[in-house]
């Protein structure tokens, strides 16, 4: 009995504390979302989802998901929306819908220096992508689907394959490539930025009017506000818009 | 015509063939599906083939080597089975395979390759499952047998081969049978290490889409070569029986 009036008691109290707002991450993909030494999330996209946050006046969790099963878990209900930097393509608006894009990425080509690769010719090497990302599509296109292409777990796994000389060359996403060819003496970007007109957006369920209205005036608060001007240049130096 | 393209030329005639009969989201994708299937055959029979010759080697070892070749054979198996296959796929491409050219020299060829590295980690792990299978088997056989052999005048090793080993292997057929279906089940663990096997090449295909139907269509492709590879080990143990329950 003292348990159904607890259930009840619950029951009557949920309508008024706000369901947080849950948003999923990769967690694999600096600098815009990694793992620190302390466990925690952080990276552009997560200081992006606070600042959205802050400005929608919402609680939010952020959770960290492998990219293979980011869209399918936002499809089961496990969170609401996933600020994962991902690429707005026609493929994942038949499972899902967008916010506006909060940045633009290219598609870069990273070699060995005088390796001979460039974005022209990646057929005739063995290449590495990251799985399900836009960078393996574009590979693919590239390639063909029985050419050398390498496909990885995580831009991290790959990065690793290309220092240790399995592969000739991997397609990156821009800004995770210069990060990490800061840290990476004799590699380069092999030829010039690939510009596949790649926008970034947040991706929600389908049919979720309400918050893509929400997230869209959040985003646009934050441009207005200087926010994300503010984020951006802390990481990249300038404003990435 | 090289090794690879007859491999393409066969799964292209099978799509071609299956062209009409399949769903659309299917045939869409067929050519990759059974480019996958045939790398997962590929490993799965060398595997088994190789690994079943070095479990028969340390199984031997365990019951009838010395003290050091026993505690040997021992630790091969309790090293490999006692470790997920993961973890040693890992090991042996992302742990070893990073020392890099440099320091691996002549070994590089193979650890550069995942196929390589997915090969010989298969062939380890199912080799240390298959000597504890085999030296079941040989510990069900009466000591009498090795006895009887050794008067009749046959070499330790003459014995083994002749007399003990095929009745062990008839006994532990079935349990290998379950191996080789548990062995296929765990080759999927490949594609993490950039293999394109029939996991590798699924997780590509929906990732062009995230149909959920990718991963039934590759589930029931898993089933059949399960099918088959139960019908293999039924024929070859309806060969090894001689009386006992049908």
């Amino acid at each position: 009995m003292k348990k159904t009036v607890m259930t009840l008691a619950l029951l009557a109290a949920t309508p008024a504390m706000a369901e947080p707002l849950r948003i999923a991450t990769e967690g694999a993909y600096p600098p815009f979302n990694e793992v620190n030494a302390a466990g925690e999330l952080v990276g552009f996209d997560v200081d992006i989802a606070n600042a959205l946050c802050a400005k929608m006046e919402a609680e939010c969790v952020i959770v960290a998901q492998d990219w293979d099963g980011i869209i399918p878990g936002l499809t089961a209900g496990k969170y609401d929306a996933i600020i994962a930097s991902m690429s707005i393509t026609e493929e994942r608006l038949q499972t899902v819908d967008f916010t506006d894009p909060y940045y633009s990425n290219f598609l870069v080509v990273v070699a060995k220096d005088g390796s001979g690769v460039t974005s022209e010719n990646v057929k005739e090497y063995s290449v590495g992508a990251q799985r399900s990302t836009i960078a393996a599509v574009w590979a693919e296109e590239q390639m063909g689907t029985r050419g050398d292409l390498r496909l990885y777990d995580t831009t991290t796994a790959s990065f690793a394959d290309l220092e240790a000389g399995r592969i000739d060359a991997f397609v990156a996403d821009y800004f995770p490539a210069v990060e990490w060819l800061k840290d990476n003496a004799g590699f380069s970007i092999a030829g010039d930025r690939i510009d596949i007109d790649d926008k970034i957006g947040i991706a929600i369920r389908q049919n979720e009017g309400e918050l893509k209205d929400a997230l869209n005036a959040a985003l646009n608060g934050i441009i207005a506000d200087g926010t994300y001007g503010e984020i951006s240049t802390q990481y990249f130096g300038v404003d990435i818009y | 015509m090289g090794y690879q393209d007859i491999k393409y030329a066969v799964s292209d005639a099978v799509c071609l063939l299956a062209q009409d009969t399949t769903p659309a989201s299917f045939a869409k994708y067929c050519p990759r599906y059974i480019d996958g299937i045939l790398v997962t055959v590929e490993l799965l029979l060398l595997s088994s083939f190789i690994g079943f010759f070095i479990g028969a080697l340390v199984a031997v070892g365990r019951v009838s080597g010395g003290p050091s070749v026993r505690s040997l054979a021992w630790a091969w198996s309790y090293v490999f089975r006692g470790t997920p296959l993961l973890v040693q796929l890992w090991i042996v491409y992302f742990g070893l395979g990073s020392l890099g050219e440099e320091q691996l020299g002549v070994l590089w060829p193979f650890f550069k390759s995942g196929w390589a590295v997915g090969l010989a980690v298969l062939t380890i792990n199912t080799s240390a499952y298959i000597a504890e299978i085999l030296r079941g088997g040989l510990a069900t056989l009466p000591p009498g047998q090795y006895e009887a052999a050794v008067s009749c005048g046959m070499s330790r090793g003459q014995a083994m081969r002749r007399i003990l080993l095929p009745q062990a292997i008839r006994v532990a057929w079935p349990a290998y049978g379950n191996e080789l279906i548990l062995l296929m089940k765990g080759s999927a663990l490949v594609s993490t290490i950039t293999v394109m096997d029939l996991m590798g090449q699924t997780r590509s295909v929906f990732a062009r889409g995230y149909a959920m139907e990718t991963y039934a269509y590759s589930a029931v492709l898993y089933l059949l070569l399960a099918l088959f590879l139960t019908l293999l080990l039924k024929m070859v143990e309806r060969r090894l029986r001689v009386g006992g329950y049908p």
